[in-house]
């Protein structure tokens, strides 16, 4: 194959994506008006929290760096979103262009600490680069406490994004900031759709499955493995400010360490490597500890032991969760749903147009298959 | 250092078709949207919700686990005994009351969920006594936004006092300025050459206390002012700097298990001064928990608080809300929480009483803007058009005894000034159980 038709079979690719992206995030936007407004808030929630997922499930999946502290990074663009749109109100400034002003403090914000994480995650392997991002987590409230500016516990104020006047009789307002949700994610995930399509996702699957032959075919891992984590960081952080919007605040409070390994649990159940799987994690992050809450309390339990189970029966049941996923589909809910899924693609296209040489490596072919875990 | 035990190598029979990754977002996201797909819609809506002829569905978010739970997880429990006892009398113009009770863990970003709940889930008429400054102020501006009353928020915060920003908005606890002056005066009043220290937490609370302070006792009344933080779990540097500063006073704007180390501490190192705590962390019960009963009572002789509620052991309203704890909280431990719980619960139903025949969300605002609300605190509320606090002045108790009641000082704050007042209780009516006339 010459590198010609390699091109245009990416640009190809590549219109496929944003036009599903567009088509899907349509979609999105339509299914809100079928929603109340506590679920649009939930949509909202999900939405940003996918943001995070599927960047983290293009790193673990595709470049094998462990992060366990992906909800700093999600902090970071909040605050970035905060420190800047915060000021901007005080300047009098409001509408689209306070929130294109804080959503780029959000990139500024969440890149940074993302390519001071990659340029570690370059140096460190496995375990460490773990413990580094646990870390991290663990030292958000003390440095949200710490560093002037950042509110303390309390936490940072956002300005409130209100429904624009031509919408006003149309929507309430979670309805809009579920629009707000779903377009961020949209522009925050299709990019990493392509670049984990693309010869860039090509880099990272061969990085993860050699570093020295990858090396000897004249990638550079340490940037691959920096432009990975920036990728996943910046999605993250826009998921952040997404969530600093819907809130009207950021503060530490919401970027504890389970909710960082939530995330990780979400992109395991979902299946590493998949963005369909992230996005099913994201929507069990946000509903799955609310449905627990709601059965619990409608189940008529005595008030202590209903207590004693608020918030710690959604963990048990994530946990119960994750063991009976790997068990049954070692590839995540994704895996499980691409059996049957892939038949119906086949009978749809009989030729399949790869974009590779046939006998190419098998371990650097582009594919949304996770392997099973346990067979590693 | 090949693979990794948890990141699998992608792989694939070759062949095979590659499927677009968008496909499976386009599946997953389809199958989320129909999952959450409900029949209600999210165009604006009219009537006032939370209130029919029979009942009045009113919601409050609350830390009943997490770090807070131990100093306030108390306060629903006795607000809802004293709704029970109001709707065995017959309720409030014939509407018994619902008080729905969300947990929050003192976390914001919960709280910001659970109130969203209670607002468009549980339809609430009102929102009552949210507690904590950091935990409602994420939520001020979405009530806002809603219409929904936000009445008598658990908070010494001056953030819930800003009539022309959050006109739905109104305080229950006395302001920590109020306190902080109340007790700067006291200070002066008993022992005017006494050094004077505080030590306060690290955010609104110490700082707008301070503030208080030294409204009292001007800019340099104060000898050193030492901060602590609820994620650090000691105090010694603190204590000690307070100690070498030669403070003889303490004043403290600590919550209650901040106050008890406080004093721990203290006497750990052989130090005795006098301590002089607001109306937060000024609890004695919940105090001598903390400090033990073999200690506490020890350590406690002398300690000085602020409060606004009607504390005095012996009094009508104590003995009443005595009572309804016995009949309808299964006789839980009482201490001010459980009076704080029922006082708020007792100004709420005023305020329902006083908001006509069929109360709106308009009509509750405006009876508590109307300022004819009595309360059932040591001094009259301060409510009106342009003020949502709901009191401006505190009365001193002391610990005696072991028994901790007010002493004849009581303090209230106009303007930037603090004067000296007389205590005007209200007096029991109706069994604790308010009248619409």
């Amino acid at each position: 194959m010459t590198r010609t038709t390699a091109r245009n079979g990416a640009r190809s690719s590549t219109r496929t994506i944003v036009l599903r992206a567009i088509m899907l995030t349509v979609l999105a936007l339509a299914a809100t008006f079928a929603l109340d407004p506590f679920r649009n808030y939930q949509l909202a929630v999900v939405a940003a929290t996918f943001c995070a997922t599927a960047g983290l499930t293009l790193l673990v999946g595709l470049t094998g760096q462990l992060s366990l502290g992906h909800g700093v990074l999600m902090a970071a663009g909040g605050y970035g979103y905060a420190l800047v749109a915060g000021p901007a109100a005080d300047a009098g400034l409001g509408g689209v262009g306070r929130f294109a002003l804080g959503i780029a403090g959000a990139l500024v914000l969440s890149a940074v600490v993302g390519g001071l994480l990659g340029l570690a995650g370059a140096r460190l392997r496995g375990p460490y680069l773990a413990g580094l991002t646990l870390a991290l987590v663990i030292a958000l409230p003390a440095v949200a406490t710490q560093v002037p500016g950042l509110g303390k516990d309390q936490g940072l104020g956002v300005p409130f994004e209100a429904v624009p006047a031509p919408l006003a009789g149309v929507m309430v307002v979670e309805q809009w900031h579920a629009w707000i949700a779903i377009v961020v994610a949209a522009v925050a995930v299709t990019p990493l759709v392509v670049l984990r399509s693309g010869p860039a996702g090509l880099r990272m699957r061969a990085t993860h499955g050699d570093e020295v032959a990858a090396r000897l075919a004249g990638i550079s891992p340490a940037r691959v493995k920096v432009t990975a984590f920036v990728a996943s960081s910046v999605s993250a952080g826009l998921g952040g400010a997404v969530l600093a919007v819907v809130a009207q605040n950021v503060g530490p409070g919401r970027y504890s360490l389970a909710f960082s390994l939530l995330l990780l649990v979400a992109v395991v159940v979902g299946g590493l490597g998949s963005v369909g799987g992230a996005a099913v994690g994201a929507a069990l992050v946000v509903l799955l500890p609310w449905l627990v809450d709601t059965v619990v309390s409608g189940a008529g339990m005595p008030a202590d032991l209903e207590q004693r189970l608020s918030g710690n029966l959604a963990v048990a049941v994530f946990g119960a969760l994750l063991v009976a996923v790997t068990v049954a589909w070692p590839g995540g809910l994704a895996g499980a749903t691409a059996g049957p899924r892939a038949r119906l693609a086949r009978r749809r296209r009989p030729a399949p147009a790869p974009v590779l040489d046939p006998d190419t490596d098998p371990a650097q072919e582009p594919t949304s298959d996770p392997q099973p875990l346990t067979e590693r | 250092m090949r693979n990794h035990a948890t990141t699998p190598t992608p792989r694939r029979a070759p062949g095979r078709a590659p499927r677009p990754p968008a496909v499976r977002a386009a599946a997953a996201a389809s199958a989320g949207v129909v999952g959450l797909a409900l029949t209600a819609c999210s165009s604006p809506a009219a009537a006032t919700p939370g209130i029919d002829d029979e009942t009045v569905t009113v919601g409050t978010h609350q830390p009943l686990t997490g770090p807070a739970a131990a100093g306030f997880a108390s306060i629903s429990a006795a607000t809802s005994a004293y709704f029970e006892h109001v709707n065995a009398n017959g309720g409030i113009n014939g509407r018994t009351i619902e008080y729905v009770v969300k947990d929050d863990g003192y976390n914001p970003a919960t709280t910001q969920t659970v109130v969203r709940e209670l607002v468009q889930e549980d339809e609430v008429f009102a929102m009552l006594n949210g507690l904590g400054t950091p935990t409602h102020s994420s939520v001020l501006d979405y009530l806002d936004q809603n219409g929904v009353p936000d009445l008598f928020v658990a908070s010494g915060s001056t953030t819930w006092n800003q009539p022309e920003e959050y006109p739905n908005t109104f305080g229950f606890n006395v302001d920590y300025v109020v306190e902080g002056a109340a007790l700067g005066q006291y200070a002066a009043d008993q022992d005017p050459g006494a050094v004077v220290c505080v030590l306060g937490q690290d955010d609104d609370f110490g700082e707008t206390f301070l503030q208080g302070v030294e409204l009292a006792l001007g800019a340099d009344g104060v000898a050193t002012y030492q901060t602590y933080s609820t994620s650090n779990e000691d105090v010694t540097a603190q204590i000690g700097a307070m100690r070498k500063a030669g403070c003889e006073i303490n004043l403290l704007a600590t919550i209650n298990g901040f106050t008890a180390m406080s004093l721990g501490t203290a006497a750990k190192m052989g130090w005795f001064p006098q301590w002089y705590a607001s109306s937060s962390g000024g609890d004695y019960p919940t105090l001598v928990e903390f400090l033990g009963e073999d200690v506490g009572p020890k350590l406690l002789d002398g300690f000085v608080s602020a409060n606004y509620l009607p504390n005095s052991p012996g009094s009508d309203w104590y003995e009443l809300f005595q009572q309804i704890n016995d009949e309808h909280n299964a006789g839980a431990p009482f201490d001010g929480n459980t009076v704080y719980g029922m006082s708020v619960g007792y100004l709420f139903a005023e305020a329902l009483a006083k908001a006509g025949e069929d109360p709106t969300r308009e009509s509750l605002v405006e009876a508590v803007e109307s300022g004819e609300l009595a309360g059932n605190g040591i001094l009259p509320l301060s409510f009106g058009p342009d003020d949502h606090a709901a009191y401006d002045g505190v009365g001193i108790a002391v610990v005696s005894g072991g028994v901790q009641d007010f002493v004849d000082a009581t303090y209230r704050v106009d303007g930037d000034t603090v004067e000296a007042v007389e205590p005007e209780p209200v007096p029991l009516e109706d069994d604790g159980v308010p009248t619409s006339d």
